[in-house]
């Protein structure tokens, strides 16, 4: 079993006294590709902020790579793409270069300045995407598809050992989609980089990912999954997305 | 060289407005990127207050101005972390208690008014030796700490949250980028006025958005529209006897709206 990135324990999270999280224990190991699906509200993204330290839970503990998430501090081990992507002002005057730079922070450190060598991990990042020759474009101008691929050159650029998106594929078409996931596999199996990802999009993940935490009513509920076998599990999982009440069957549920 | 300059204040005057064209916009486009554009305004209201209250105090009155607009900007910070959602609220509240102190200090004392318009519409004839010296030890300490925490302040900017978790320390960077826009304004005021000191910070940005083609690229033209509307401001101030913050102020907006029409066509 491979390192341990992330270990949440009994964790508890509640917006005034409903809790959206209720004494929830997981992990994220080394390698995985993780999803974490739920309908609206089951509490996937405050999850995923808890698992970044943006959230404290009011009980529970969480460690990320073995250290209690208070005193942790390499930050450039952990790459987060946001959900708020497609409403980042998109009149805003910087480069896809100047976007990507902008997370050289964890490598290069407080009050210094940027050399030639942080420049070419910038080049390199923006290479493993395939948007090296947008470097000088306004990132305000390009598509939702070639943005969401700025924004893992930015993760990327730190050299992250785990990368956290939330509802990455929101906003994008489909083929944009399709690349997205072929780039992620990339990262996931040949670069090596752990992959959390919430979505909702339960079609899309089901045959790439190979765990996945289903947050319902405030509990957790966890499958691993083999790929091309577990289409019709998350059929049943989720008849119908629209619908504010899910019907639910879980392996091992009644 | 112009025969203007053979005075010695209009040399004090150019020297001053020279620093303020190149300060204001750099601190302005961060402000302008943070939607808090509305600080400006804010904290010359603050650096008012302090004015009337260091003339009232006897002390000089650009320390007093300093003095208030750093406790505005403490004031800001600490209220945006109360209201995080509304963080234009604690500007709004700050500028009102700056607005009624201002009254109030200037009302105790009515013998200073005259002095007042000075820093209120700026002055050319009104910048001393002493002004030049504050002016630019307070630039100085902006320009190195923009040139040092450039990137910090640029991903503050465009992503605060994105920051927060690259483990800048946003909160205390904050605080720090609002005390400089601080210094910003007591640098500003003398020349431009505390009435026209927030445009410079905007108008130039405004110009340089535009067409900009990057983030870079907005400071420097937003630096370059800075300086042109000083230079044309401060000939016209002394030519046509004219307070130097409006026709400086005037000269900015007429090459924005230049801008736009050349755009347009």
């Amino acid at each position: 079993m491979g390192e341990e990135i992330v270990r949440v324990e009994n964790i508890t999270f509640g917006y005034g006294r409903i809790n959206v999280l209720d004494e929830i224990s997981t992990s994220i190991m080394d390698g995985d590709f993780l999803g974490i699906v739920g309908p609206n509200g089951s509490g996937k993204s405050t999850l995923l902020k808890i698992f970044l330290g943006l959230l404290k839970p009011q009980k529970g503990t969480v460690k990320v790579f073995g250290t209690d998430i208070n005193n942790f501090n390499q930050w450039g081990k952990i790459g987060y793409i946001p959900q708020k992507l497609v409403f980042f002002n998109q009149g805003f005057p910087a480069t896809v270069e100047e976007v990507v730079s902008a997370n050289l922070y964890p490598i290069v450190g407080l009050a210094r300045r940027i050399s030639k060598v942080h420049r070419e991990k910038v080049e390199a990042a923006l290479q493993t995407v395939g948007m090296s020759e947008y470097k000088k474009r306004l990132i305000g101008k390009l598509s939702g598809g070639q943005q969401q691929r700025v924004f893992i050159a930015k993760a990327l650029v730190s050299d992250p050992k785990v990368i956290f998106m939330d509802e990455p594929t929101v906003g994008i078409d489909q083929k944009s989609e399709e690349s997205f996931y072929e780039l992620m596999d990339f990262l996931n199996k040949k670069k090596g980089i752990t992959l959390a990802m919430v979505t909702h999009d339960i079609g899309a993940i089901d045959r790439r990912v190979n765990r996945v935490l289903c947050l319902f009513e405030g509990r957790l509920h966890e499958h691993d999954c083999i790929i091309n076998q577990n289409a019709d599990i998350f059929g049943e999982l989720y008849q119908n997305q629209n619908k504010s009440q899910i019907t639910h069957k879980h392996r091992g549920d009644n | 060289m112009p025969e203007l300059l053979n005075y010695e204040f209009m040399q004090r005057a150019f020297a001053a407005g020279l620093l303020v064209a190149i300060i204001c916009p750099i601190i302005g486009t961060f402000v302008a990127m943070r939607r808090l554009s509305m600080i400006g305004d804010t904290l010359s209201h603050a650096s008012l207050a302090g004015i009337a209250a260091g003339m009232g105090a006897g002390i000089y009155p650009l320390w007093g101005a300093l003095i208030f607009s750093i406790a505005a900007a403490i004031g800001v910070e600490k209220l945006r972390k109360r209201f995080s959602q509304y963080a234009e609220l604690s500007i709004s509240i700050v500028l009102s208690a700056s607005i009624g102190l201002a009254v109030v200090l200037i009302s105790l004392s009515k013998s200073f008014n005259s002095d007042l318009m000075g820093y209120l519409f700026g002055s050319i004839i009104a910048v001393n030796t002493l002004d030049i010296y504050i002016i630019l030890s307070l630039s100085i300490i902006i320009i190195i700490s923009v040139w040092l925490l450039y990137k910090e302040f640029f991903y503050m900017a465009f992503d605060e949250e994105g920051a927060e978790l690259a483990g800048i320390p946003t909160a205390a960077l904050n605080t720090y980028f609002t005390v400089l826009t601080a210094m910003t304004i007591v640098v500003s005021m003398r020349v431009v006025g505390i009435m026209m000191v927030s445009s410079l910070m905007v108008v130039p940005v405004a110009c340089s958005l535009l067409i900009s083609k990057s983030f870079r690229n907005t400071i420097f033209l937003s630096v370059i529209f800075a300086l042109i509307s000083v230079i044309i401001g401060l000939f016209s101030s002394y030519y046509f006897d004219l307070a130097p913050g409006g026709s400086i102020v005037l000269t900015s907006v007429f090459i924005l709206l230049g801008i736009l029409v050349i755009k347009k066509i």
